[in-house]
């Protein structure tokens, strides 16, 4: 597989009142042609800021990349001018966001939503973009397209909200379609639909998939490969299997041992994590998770661990991997 | 804990009954003297259950299933349309003083956002005290304030939490601080509607814990309102699960989640995800279709017939009993076993 998207040592900043922030702290990870890459954090991790910041969509000021390039297929997205940025976004990387409520204008009509990037970006004439409009509608799963492309947001459900996100961001073919929190916001049945909808559409037309979520569940059902994040940095990086089965970072083997099963019997075990995750605007030096940490030591209190790399393409960014491991073996 | 229940179910009275409970509300249109009644929403339409001392009861569904109106009928913040709640063996709908004021205390309320349901110029303690100013307890000067450092210890906070105000606190912190409310009156029975859909993961854990704790610890009963099939059956001793303001299956926690019976339990076990990878590759991944049709206009007969793989003719006549599957165990379908 060759790499589609490759994002190295990422950061941003917000300059806020209290200070600044540091969102996103160096991170790097990358996606292949067709792949389905997920980014697991919880809130504030900057699981959300790294993926706006890879199209662009980071308002400047307050936020800030201060270092890192994004290359896709080859070419640093961070030093195109804003013409040229135009030119991926919405065509060769599209985007689709949590709230399916407010990420659709109300007053205008779907189909001219769904269209606009057509014209735009292809260059098609009204009539072919509608006809190319219904063509989507129909291919996510929504009755009756062309009854539907001339009705507005509200007189769609949420879900059906979320299928016409998904028929936008594949409007104009795009290589790779980043979503954020896609299905958050609905029903669990609702939300099975439209996360089977995207890897089949994903594994059908060869569209490489980012999903950011914080659903360890939705994560082992779809995602290829796993980045956890923490306070701005990845911690552990892996494929799925790898992470779920063998987890080395003590805040994977947290997550995982803190979340509720609808497969285990009730009352099986759970253990939480202790604390609270750290303030961005105050971080320590050293590793971010230590104050929350079994296995810290003093050295995790001063120093930021590098990845330390345990199999193919499985890594994790703790100096205490021998004791996770030791644990986890008993 | 769940043998003693079973126990308790069969001896004694439950804390709180609720027998065919109807729920409708009005639509209306047209403005000022136009203005008329078209239709009706029947959030809740002729639901019954019961909750032993002691005992967690689950109730779960997706968004509009009923499972919220259910909650704030129980707290006498909407008047149901039909039926009968009985808490503690007394009607609620005719309580007056005195014994209204005493079920106020004794059946409190977690909400889920934590973020809207704490008021933003109160400190702490004043939120945590307010109940207890309102019904008048601990009037003895600095009794008050030795009361509430013991519910916020009691939950988990450090005392000097106490003269802070929501904004500066974490959300699981706040969480912690709507518990402590609901647990100031001392109460016997809490409804935790959503009370820990909103938090992270690592948080949201130690929420549960400590719902948990406090109930082995005070002896409370729980009615847990959740869409979070995982959490649900990590805390509950029973389930019964709602589709368009009915009940269509109910029965002890692992025996539902293990044996499901109605279609619509299935499917919506089915699209729950396990964070497993291995366990998810070897999942069949074939899901409901369609959407949850609105509560103002509800399909004929079986309201769940049109997204039904079972269904045949007569489901769209007839409006199906709960049929006993097991013990404890029923489910609103006669079509089970063609499943």
């Amino acid at each position: 597989m060759t790499e589609l998207l490759e994002i190295q040592d990422l950061a941003v900043e917000f300059v806020t009142p209290i200070g600044r922030v540091q969102a996103v702290n160096g991170i790097s990870y990358s996606v292949a042609e067709g792949e389905v890459v997920a980014v697991v954090g919880e809130s504030g991790s900057g699981k959300s800021v790294s993926a706006q910041a890879t199209l662009g969509l980071i308002p400047q000021p307050p936020g800030k990349i201060t270092s890192g390039k994004i290359r896709f297929r080859g070419e640093n997205l961070l030093e195109l001018d804003d013409e040229a940025i135009r030119q991926v976004r919405g065509q060769r990387v599209a985007m689709i966001f949590q709230e399916p409520m407010t990420s659709l204008n109300p007053v205008l009509s779907i189909g001219r939503q769904l269209t606009e990037a057509m014209r735009l970006h292809l260059g098609l004439s009204k009539a072919e973009a509608d006809a190319r409009g219904i063509e989507l509608l129909s291919l996510v799963g929504i009755p009756d397209p062309d009854r539907r492309l001339v009705q507005y947001p509200h007189q769609f459900s949420g879900g059906m909200r979320q299928r016409v996100m998904i028929a936008m961001a594949l409007a104009c073919e795009p290589e790779l379609i980043i979503a954020d929190e896609p299905t958050t916001a609905l029903d669990v049945t609702i939300q099975a639909q439209i996360l089977e909808l995207m890897k089949d559409l994903s594994a059908r037309l060869g569209v490489a998939l980012i999903i950011i979520t914080h659903n360890l569940g939705v994560v082992a059902r779809y995602a290829h490969r796993v980045n956890v994040m923490y306070a701005g940095r990845i911690v552990e990086r892996g494929n799925a299997d790898a992470i779920y089965g063998n987890p080395a970072h003590p805040y994977t083997v947290g997550l995982l041992n803190s979340v509720p099963r609808m497969d285990k019997p009730r009352g099986s075990p759970l253990e939480p994590i202790p604390g609270n995750p750290p303030d961005p605007a105050n971080l320590a030096p050293g590793c971010a998770f230590a104050p929350r940490c079994r296995f810290a030591t003093e050295r995790c209190v001063q120093e930021v661990p590098d990845f330390v790399e345990l199999a193919d393409g499985h890594a994790a960014a703790c100096f205490e991997i021998e004791a996770v491991r030791r644990e986890a073996a008993e | 804990m769940s043998v003693a229940n079973e126990a308790v179910t069969e001896t004694a009275a439950p804390l709180l009954e609720v027998r065919d409970l109807k729920t409708h509300f009005p639509v209306r249109e047209g403005f000022l003297v136009f203005e008329r009644t078209v239709g009706q929403v029947k959030a809740v339409d002729g639901v019954s259950f019961s909750v032993a001392r002691g005992e967690t009861l689950g109730l779960v569904g997706e968004s509009g299933c009923g499972k919220t109106t259910i909650g704030r009928c129980i707290l006498k913040l909407v008047e149901p349309t039909g039926g009968e709640i009985r808490f503690d063996g007394k009607d609620v709908s005719g309580l007056e003083g005195g014994e209204l004021k005493d079920f106020r205390r004794r059946v409190q309320a977690v909400f889920q956002d934590p973020y809207s349901s704490l008021n933003p110029r109160m400190t702490v303690a004043e939120i945590v005290a307010e109940p207890l100013l309102v019904h008048g307890m601990d009037k003895e000067p600095g009794e008050r304030s030795r009361h509430v450092a013991k519910l916020l210890n009691l939950c988990g906070l450090p005392g000097n939490i106490a003269e802070r105000y929501p904004h500066e606190m974490s959300g699981g912190q706040r969480q912690r601080v709507g518990i402590a409310r609901a647990l100031a009156l001392n109460p016997d029975f809490i409804i935790c509607d959503e009370a820990v859909s909103a938090l992270d993961v690592s948080i949201q854990a130690q929420i549960i814990r400590l719902l948990e704790d406090l109930r082995e610890e005070l002896g409370l009963t729980y009615l847990f309102i959740g869409h979070d099939l995982s959490v649900v059956r990590h805390i509950c001793h029973r389930v019964a699960v709602m589709y368009l303001g009915r009940i269509v299956e109910t029965a002890e926690c692992d025996e539902l989640f293990d044996n499901p019976k109605h279609p619509y339990t299935k499917a919506l076990l089915e699209a729950v995800p396990i964070p497993d990878p291995k366990i998810e590759a070897e999942r069949a991944h074939s899901f409901l279709a369609g959407e949850v049709p609105s509560p103002m206009n509800p399909p004929s007969g079986c309201v769940f017939h049109p997204r039904c793989q079972l269904a045949v003719a007569g489901c769209r006549e007839e409006s199906p009993e709960l049929i006993e599957y097991g013990q404890g165990h029923w489910a609103a379908c006669p079509r089970v076993s063609a499943g």
